[in-house]
Order: C-alpha cells, then sequence, then structure tokens
C-alpha cells in the first residue's frame, strides 16, 4: 500500500481497484524516472473540474505535478475583448452570451456591469437560444461567441444555416493547439508533457497534434474525464516522459480518432479563419483566435458596428485587480493558493480575476473544492468536498 | 463548457433529434456530427449541436461520469451545474 491510497477510500471511482492499480503504476513509473517534480500541463477546464471534484491530486503521487494550463475560455478570452463586447452594449446594442461572460471583468467595466447601469445582456446557454432569441425581435443582437473549437464549431454551424439578418457575431473563440506551443516555450512553465482534452480533440482529432510533437519534443496524450481516464493518461504520459519518447497517444478512442470530425472542421474553417492573438495573461498566440472569414464581413459585430473602446478607458480600473495573477495561473507559473487574494478578497460571488469568474477557471475550481497544489501524495487528505 | 453531455436520440427529423437526457427531452442539431445518428443511438451533446455519435459499446463507460455527477452531486457543484447547463442549453423540446 502506498502513502496515498488513503485518498481511494472516499473517491467515487467506478472502479476503486483499477483506480488504485493505475495509482501504484504511476508511483513506479515516477520512481524510475527518479527526481521530482516531474510537471504535466492539462489545457482543459472540465479536467481541472474532474481533478479537483474527485479529489485525484490526492490521490497522486508527490512526484508528480498535474497543473492546469490556459484551459479555461472564458478566462482567457482577453480583456479588450470583454471590452468590445461591453462597448457594444453600452453603445444600446443587445449582446447575448454566455453566463460566465457576463461577470468577466474588462478594463474597468464587466457586462454585468453595464446591465446594472440598464444595457441590455442576454445570458443564452448556447448559440441555437441567441439565434431564436434574435428571431423574435427586431433589434440588432450581437452574439458575443466564446469558447474553444468544440464551442466555435456550434457557432460557426449556425452562421452556415442562415440566421436571421439582426443576428451578428462578435467572435473572441479561441483554438487550442497553438497556445501549447507558447506554453511549451515559456522558459518558467517547465512542462514535460501535456494532457489534451477529449472534447476538443473530438474535433480536431489527435493527428492534430503530430506537428506540435515532431517541433518540441514533448509527448500528448489525449483523455478524457472520468477519474480513471485521467489517471489512465497521466499512467500513459508519464509512461512516456520516463522512456524518452515525445508521441501522441489517444486514451480516449471512444471519442476521439485520428482525422477528428471532417465534418465539424470543414464548418469550423468555413466559418472562421485563425489569427495571431494575445490570450489574457499568456501572450499573443499566433494563430490562437478564431475571426470570421471576409464571407461572413455581414455577420461580423466587428465590421457592422462602431466598437468605440475607447470611451471605457477613462475610468481608471479598479486596484484589486492589479494583484491579480490569473495570467500565471493559466500560464502554470503560480496556482491559486500563490495569490493574496483568493479567498479573502477573491471569492466566486465577488470576484476580483476571471479564474474566479468561470465554473471552469482554477481560482474558482479550487476554491469551491478546496483542491491545492501539494495534495500530491497527502495520505488521506481528499480534497473533494 | 468543454464536458458536453451524452443523450439517447428519440427520434430523428431531417437535420434535428430529439434527445432525451436523463428524463429531459430536448432538440439537438445534427449539422456537425459525422456519423447518421439514428433512433436508440447516443450522441455527445456541446451547446446544441452533436458532436459525435458515441460507439454502442462504449455507451455505459460514457454514461458513468454524468450518473455520478447528476445523481449524487450537491446543487451548487461546478462541474454538476455545467453539464445541468449543457442540457438547458439545448434546443426546447416542441413535442
Ligand atoms: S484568486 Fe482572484 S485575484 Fe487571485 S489570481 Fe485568482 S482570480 Fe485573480
Amino acid at each position: 500500500m502506498t502513502s496515498s491510497n488513503g485518498g481511494f477510500a472516499e473517491l467515487k471511482f467506478r472502479d476503486p481497484a483499477r483506480a488504485r492499480a493505475l495509482s501504484a503504476t504511476l508511483e513506479r513509473l515516477l520512481g524510475e524516472i527518479g527526481r521530482a517534480p516531474v510537471s504535466v500541463m492539462h489545457v482543459c477546464g472540465s479536467h481541472e473540474q474532474a481533478i479537483a471534484k474527485f479529489g485525484l491530486r490526492a490521490a497522486l503521487p508527490r512526484a508528480l505535478n498535474v497543473i492546469m494550463g490556459p484551459g479555461c475560455p472564458v478566462c482567457i478570452t482577453d480583456v479588450p475583448e470583454v471590452d468590445e463586447g461591453v462597448a457594444l452594449a453600452r453603445q444600446g446594442v443587445r449582446i447575448a452570451t454566455y453566463g460566465d461572460m457576463v461577470k468577466v471583468p474588462g478594463t474597468v467595466l464587466s457586462l454585468a456591469d453595464v446591465q446594472a447601469e440598464g444595457g441590455k445582456v442576454d445570458v443564452v446557454y448556447s448559440v441555437a437560444q441567441a439565434v431564436e432569441l434574435a428571431r423574435t425581435i427586431a433589434e440588432p443582437l450581437v452574439f458575443f461567441a466564446t469558447g474553444f473549437e468544440t464551442t466555435a464549431v456550434a457557432t460557426a454551424a449556425a452562421v452556415l444555416q442562415n440566421p436571421p439578418p439582426n443576428l451578428f457575431v462578435l467572435s473572441a473563440h479561441k483554438y487550442i493547439p497553438p497556445v501549447m506551443e507558447i506554453v511549451a516555450e515559456m522558459p518558467d512553465t517547465r512542462v514535460e508533457g501535456f494532457l489534451a482534452a477529449g472534447h476538443a480533440a473530438t474535433i480536431t482529432g489527435w493527428g492534430v497534434f503530430e506537428p506540435f510533437v515532431e517541433r518540441h519534443k514533448l509527448p500528448v496524450v489525449v483523455a478524457g474525464f472520468e477519474p480513471l481516464d485521467i489517471l489512465a493518461g497521466l499512467v500513459k504520459l508519464v509512461e512516456l516522459i520516463g522512456a524518452g519518447t515525445a508521441s501522441v497517444e489517444n486514451m480516449y478512442p471512444r471519442c476521439v480518432t485520428k482525422e477528428g470530425n471532417l465534418r465539424a472542421q470543414e464548418q469550423l474553417w468555413n466559418v472562421f479563419r485563425p489569427i495571431g492573438g494575445r490570450w489574457r495573461g499568456i501572450a499573443h498566440v499566433p494563430n490562437g483566435n478564431l475571426r470570421l472569414r471576409d464571407e461572413w464581413a455581414h455577420l461580423d459585430a466587428r465590421k457592422q458596428f462602431d466598437i468605440d473602446v475607447n470611451s471605457l478607458w477613462d475610468s481608471a480600473p479598479p486596484t484589486l485587480i492589479q494583484d491579480c495573477i490569473c495570467g500565471d495561473i493559466m500560464a502554470g507559473i503560480k496556482s491559486p493558493t500563490d495569490c493574496a487574494l483568493f479567498g479573502e478578497q477573491c471569492v466566486p460571488h465577488s470576484p476580483v480575476g476571471a479564474c474566479m469568474v468561470s465554473s471552469e477557471g482554477t481560482c474558482k475550481i479550487w476554491h469551491q473544492y478546496g483542491g491545492h497544489p501539494d495534495l500530491g501524495g497527502y495520505g488521506g487528505a481528499v480534497c473533494a468536498r | 463548457m468543454c464536458l458536453g453531455v451524452p443523450g439517447k436520440v428519440i427520434a430523428v427529423d431531417g437535420l434535428m433529434a430529439t434527445v432525451d437526457f436523463w428524463g429531459v427531452r430536448k432538440q439537438i442539431r445534427l449539422e456537425v456530427v459525422d456519423e447518421t445518428v439514428q433512433p436508440g443511438d447516443y450522441i455527445l451533446n456541446h451547446v446544441g449541436y452533436a458532436i459525435r455519435r458515441i460507439p454502442p459499446g462504449e455507451i455505459d463507460a460514457t454514461l458513468a461520469l454524468y450518473e455520478e455527477l447528476l445523481r449524487h452531486a450537491e446543487q451548487d457543484d461546478l462541474m454538476a451545474a455545467d453539464v445541468r447547463g449543457e442540457i438547458a442549453g439545448a434546443g426546447d423540446d416542441q413535442q
């Protein structure tokens, strides 16, 4: 029995015996590598939710450091992008967007602030709801579209389905593969391998990571979202790190193929083109932003409205935000508990930074589930609930 | 938002499917999914679109996580809330 087994008693694994076996394998593989920490990064808010919810870090060997990277689409939406939505709403344009986006601060204001001032902001769960809403009203409606390729593909499909003429798209969609290149090159991050998000890879296919692996000589493992899926993904990743093999392995074959969903990719790239742009707190990411192609200029809020962001910058930004280290957290350099505001001035009902706003933000996830970076191998202490 | 949610196809009408998510029926669009979908199939829904037809042999394994989340998680649980949001976000059933 390893020190970490205490954690398993309370973990709700579908198959505890398999979980124990996987954990023991991890421990053995890390022992063979013989140095600590071995740091790996995942790039998916749902992975972090599962890791924190099921107390997985408590069950992991201490030598393994599992870091959440830029996997929260709300968090990495850049401040100027939020400002565009905020400026439009202040100009009297009706905005529809995903719930978490409403609370994310721009330079000075969030969409929620504009709503409080009387601005028209509607929360939708899907682009389809925005389309339905546009059909029932006469005024223009701008869908402030955020999210990674899994969500962008839905926006693309909606654009291709003849949306009503009063619907416009303000795209802040992001594409994950390019940001992995950036994070892999960040000198402070020191990640030895990536756990890729299963459902984004459902769209892109695991083959999309091959050029990355070739360039950076870092392994990538595609993993699902069940605790067992994640553990199995980590075992494979550590195995590759130990063997010094840089390759892509697909540990989520029930949803992910090498080519991915070609029909989805066709729609995605018919509607969007990748351009370089900033991700909040990370860096300029070449090809990391998805913008509407010129054919869709008639739907593009940036082309159809005069967005006056400058007017927002007259007032000073809130002071606390200057202490927010969200960017370093998403770059994998720091953890929420390194932030002086975490759980004090910054809490879910009164968030300072984007990472505390979104259900996929590291700070909010840690705040709800009490996850902690040093729990690897922490016998008995389960951080889930 | 990345998690999506699996559901069982009840009926298909052109590019629209009626899908059951733990008793809640929703209209899901089929433009994106890359395989033919028929009643009885399971699909993975993401913001109102089926993005994947789940292979028949993999359904139980796929559903397990969601069973756990929806049956046992507390009301304010983040992950369960995201899954409920996914279900709520799909097109309302017109039947
Ligand atoms: S706890 Fe709040 S202020 Fe600190 S990094 Fe997280 S979001 Fe930013």
